[in-house]
């Protein structure tokens, strides 16, 4: 929806040296620290703060929500996205780790309500095969084209050397 | 004529170019299937907008089948799809309610008191809470439940004339085949 905006970091100044090289040193510092003050606050407000117990479930969620796909921004992921609904089901997901639920768990329950698609790891199953394996079969089929070829010119360009050298490529 | 083969294999990719375009205009690719179709509605418990102390549940509603439309008057597919319910509501057999998301009590009384009322009881979701139970991922969506309270069918998107006449109609005539 809304369009999720990077934070302004010391990017800005890193890409310009030249043009920066006028400001004193202690400027040039002071100038960094406020851009990265308020990319952190930025930041901050684009990702709701949530009473985690420890750092360690502070990962797992980070780690679970960046897994799955946000309903309403589909290129998201939980994780990243501002839309409304990414919220309330990112508190569903922490809400769902205090009362010690499982990934797996989690993962059902939004699977049930959402269908697979909430998943950026889709699982192996009998609608996503042709997504699994489709690429390998078609690789295999290209092969197969490329090894038949070879084998065929291998063995026309054997008979052409005997009968007929130099001019097989004219005849069109 | 072997060497014509690559100028078959580019009509093929032209081919299933022209197909993919072609599938992708008669599909939304934005829209996600419902896991939840032939299976039970979920359990819910809401309160009616225009009496917040009275209540409406799934198993009170149990024995009859109605359409359950997701609307907010901050949706603005919702103002699209409204002058349609008013129109068709009452004739396509089955109760309407209106699932009030995520919304404000006022705002949607008022957005109903402009634009009409084609509900027989509008519920109210504030939280958004029990909408994430039934994979209500915006709005509008409408899902279709049969007298069991199993969810038979559901539209993501505004209920056009084409989609009433199409398919939920279709939908609710075989409900009626099924009950004695």
């Amino acid at each position: 929806m809304t369009p999720h905006r990077s934070p302004v970091g010391a990017h800005f100044v890193r890409d310009n040296p030249t043009k920066r090289r006028a400001w004193g040193r202690a400027q040039s510092a002071l100038l960094q620290l406020a851009l990265l003050f308020f990319a952190s606050l930025a930041f901050a407000q684009a990702i709701d703060p949530l009473p985690f117990k420890d750092h360690a479930q502070e990962v797992r969620f980070q780690n679970l929500t960046r897994e799955l796909r946000c309903l309403v921004c589909q290129n998201e992921n939980l994780a990243d996205s501002n839309a409304d609904l990414a919220r309330d089901l990112r508190h569903e997901v922490f809400n769902l780790m205090q009362q010690g639920k499982s990934d797996e768990e989690i993962k059902q329950y939004l699977v049930d309500r959402y269908s697979d698609f909430v998943l950026y790891d889709p699982p192996v199953n009998r609608n996503t095969l042709l997504l699994w394996f489709g690429p390998l079969v078609i690789l295999l089929a290209g092969a197969a084209v490329v090894v038949v070829t070879v084998r065929r010119r291998g063995r026309a360009g054997a008979v052409i050397t005997d009968d007929k050298p130099a001019n097989e490529g004219d005849d069109w | 004529m072997s060497r014509l083969i690559p100028f078959f294999g580019f009509l093929l990719l032209v081919a299933l170019f022209g197909f993919g375009i072609w599938w992708n205009t008669q599909h939304d690719q934005r829209e996600v299937p419902s896991p939840l179709i032939n299976k039970p509605a979920p359990a819910f418990v809401l309160p009616k907008l225009d009496d917040p102390a009275q209540t409406v549940s799934r198993d009170a509603l149990l024995g009859k089948p109605y359409l359950i439309n997701v609307f907010a008057s901050w949706c603005i597919a919702c103002g699209e799809e409204h002058p349609v319910l008013m129109a068709e509501g009452k004739s396509i057999g089955v109760p309407v309610i209106g699932y009030n998301y995520k919304d404000e009590a006022a705002d949607a009384k008022n957005w109903l008191d402009k634009h009409g009322n084609p509900y027989d009881t509008v519920i109210v979701d504030r939280e958004g809470r029990t909408a994430i139970d039934f994979g209500v991922y915006g709005a509008p969506e409408s899902f279709l439940v049969d007298g069991k309270g199993i969810i038979r069918y559901k539209r993501i998107g505004p209920l056009t004339p084409e989609a009433i006449e199409k398919e939920l109609k279709p939908a609710i005539a075989a409900l009626a085949k099924e009950q004695p």
